[in-house]
């Protein structure tokens, strides 16, 4: 028997628990709590992608809803063209709608890995509160684009009459929708956990700890830190294309600096630089949502109370509470 | 083999506002050497290393390293070139253990930190070099402790140690037996004596008996300036340095 540490135990737990999740909430005859754990997969894909700049780099972006919301508008975008049956753009070749998914992600990591390459050349120039600024200025930046231009909703949004396909799978059934996030979040997170203990990650946890170390060892933090925005952003951004085919609906509020606040409160509470910290945070945001959310309008205000408390007691996020203080070695 | 100096330094100058910090100074490294660089505190000694390693910009002058000048290239860039730095207070990843602060100094000598897969733990290629040089400092017993969790004097090995593994040039060393005990001092006397002659040390220490016992040349500075520089004895009996320096102590 290996010597497994609580946290490993715990991240087992609750990986067996989504895996099976479908067939509970099917048995409670609850079809409506598979789409809630949907969203959970998603948020979590979302917020370990955050995670990967902000816990293990040490990167507080404020602006991390700009790959979400490029994910979104990527599948809104490309899926829009293909319900209509008109191109893209013709000229200077011709750029076709499609309603596959496996495109679909593809064209959303390279967008977002974009944006993210080049929000991250000019605001990782800086640190501290200004790194936080300027990360907020540039989601902004396009949020507003995305409501002045009326091609694709401006301030109304996007609809998007029919879910995307994936080969061999209907995507319309909520459960194999939910199994399709599911997979991606893990691979989402056996990505993080593979850079996070690679020789990358571990230049880029010395960039979070002390960047004169690095240099004077020969490796240049900004590089660093660079790639490893670019790749968190990459992953926020596959999310944000998940979240708009499960609302089957696109908007600017999925760029808002809200929704930047809202993946970096999961990080939070679930804990920052814990491998299943995203998913944490996701499953106690939604299921305090759905709880609460029925019962006063006013929930996140008793959200921000327990964000409160675990920013101020419990340093490591919920798993630090549930299973002890980070391992290092 | 010629005798062209490993490292040059040519009427390098930095000023903060109206205090000149370095003042034209110009000193060179040969191959084997300890060049030790003494002065009063605030004389300008760990500036003039910032600005070797590129930590610093110069107002004007030159380094030059191996042949080539150094101006336009950043710190990291310096550090592959060969310049083997320890800091005057140690400067480490302090959540890393000792052997990971080591592992790291051998995956940027590989050139291989954008490798974003292999587990680094137990990957050969980085632990045995990185222990080897731990060995060196004698530091090997104490390789998986936490950083934080290191004696003053430990980390200041580890700082050595991860200059030894970039395998460099030429070695800098800010006070490397500040803070350390007489029998760890001791130690370290014997290993830089060995040290110079796999590369020149250029050595800024205030234990007088170990620049002394150490060094092949001595460059004294004083406000920025380099007042002389000469053999152990050449210095020991210069009546300016005597005065502005060693004091009633010599």
């Amino acid at each position: 028997m290996p010597n497994l540490s609580r946290e490993t135990y715990l991240n087992i737990f609750i990986s067996l628990g989504l895996l099976v999740f479908p067939f509970i909430a099917t048995a409670m005859d609850e079809p409506f709590y598979i789409t809630l754990a949907t969203r959970v997969a998603i948020l979590s894909l979302a917020a370990v992608g955050l995670n990967l700049a902000l816990g293990t780099g040490g990167l507080v972006s404020f602006g991390h809803a700009a790959f979400f919301g490029i994910g979104g508008y990527a599948m809104g975008i490309l899926a829009s063209h293909a319900q209509t049956y008109t191109p893209i753009f013709t000229w200077p070749f011709v750029i076709e709608g499609t309603n596959q998914m496996l495109i679909i992600w593809l064209v959303a990591i390279v967008m977002s890995g974009i944006a993210a390459l080049f929000i991250g050349l000019l605001s990782l120039r800086t640190s501290g509160v200004y790194f936080i600024m300027i990360t907020l200025a540039f989601a902004q930046m396009i949020y507003y684009f995305m409501i002045s231009w009326p091609t694709y909703g401006g301030e109304d949004g996007l609809s998007i009459y029919v879910r995307n396909q994936f080969p061999g799978v209907n995507t319309l059934d909520p459960s194999s929708f939910f199994y399709i996030c599911l997979v991606l979040m893990f691979a989402g997170l056996g990505l993080s956990a593979m850079i996070k203990n690679s020789r990358f990650g571990a230049a880029l946890q010395a960039a979070r700890q002390n960047e004169e170390r690095l240099a004077a060892t020969g490796i240049r933090p900004f590089n660093i830190k660079l790639t490893a925005f670019v790749i968190s952003g990459m992953i926020t951004g596959l999310a944000g294309a998940l979240m708009a085919d499960l609302n089957r609906f696109i908007s600017p509020s999925m760029l808002s600096w809200h929704m930047s606040g809202e993946i970096m409160v999961l990080v939070i509470l679930g804990g920052v630089g814990r491998l299943y910290g995203p998913v944490v945070g996701a499953l106690i945001y939604i299921i305090f949502e759905f709880i609460f959310g029925g019962l006063t309008d006013y929930w996140q205000f008793y959200l921000g109370l327990i964000l409160l408390g675990v920013v101020l007691f419990a340093r490591g996020g919920a798993i630090g509470l549930l299973a002890g203080k980070a391992r290092h070695d | 083999m010629t005798d062209q100096p490993i490292l040059q330094i040519q009427n390098l100058n930095k000023s903060f506002g109206a205090l000149t910090a370095t003042d034209d100074v110009t000193l060179d490294l040969k191959k084997g050497e300890i060049h030790a660089l003494i002065g009063p505190n605030g004389a300008g000694k760990s500036t003039l290393i910032k600005q070797i390693c590129g930590q610093l910009s110069s107002d004007s002058g030159k380094v030059i390293f191996n042949g080539r000048d150094l101006a336009g290239m950043d710190m990291a860039e310096r550090a592959k070139a060969g310049l083997g730095r320890t800091f005057q207070v140690s400067s480490l990843v302090m959540e890393f253990s000792a052997l990971r602060n080591v592992m790291l100094a051998v995956q940027s000598k590989l050139g291989t930190s954008y490798r974003f897969f292999k587990n680094v733990r137990g990957d050969k290629s980085l632990t045995e070099p990185a222990m080897a040089a731990l060995k060196r400092v004698n530091l090997e017993e104490r390789a998986d402790v936490m950083t934080a969790e290191l004696s003053h004097g430990e980390r200041r090995q580890l700082e050595i140690a991860m200059a030894l593994a970039l395998d460099p040039k030429a070695f800098l060393l800010d006070e490397p037996m500040a803070g350390m005990g007489p029998e760890g001092s001791k130690k370290l006397i014997g290993f830089l004596d060995d040290l110079r002659h796999e590369a020149p040390i250029l050595l800024i220490e205030h234990d007088m008996d170990a620049v002394f016992s150490l060094a092949d040349r001595i460059s004294v500075l004083v406000y920025g300036r380099v007042i002389a520089t000469g053999s152990v004895d050449d210095i020991r009996n210069n009546p300016a340095v005597r005065e502005a320096y060693l004091g009633s102590a010599a």
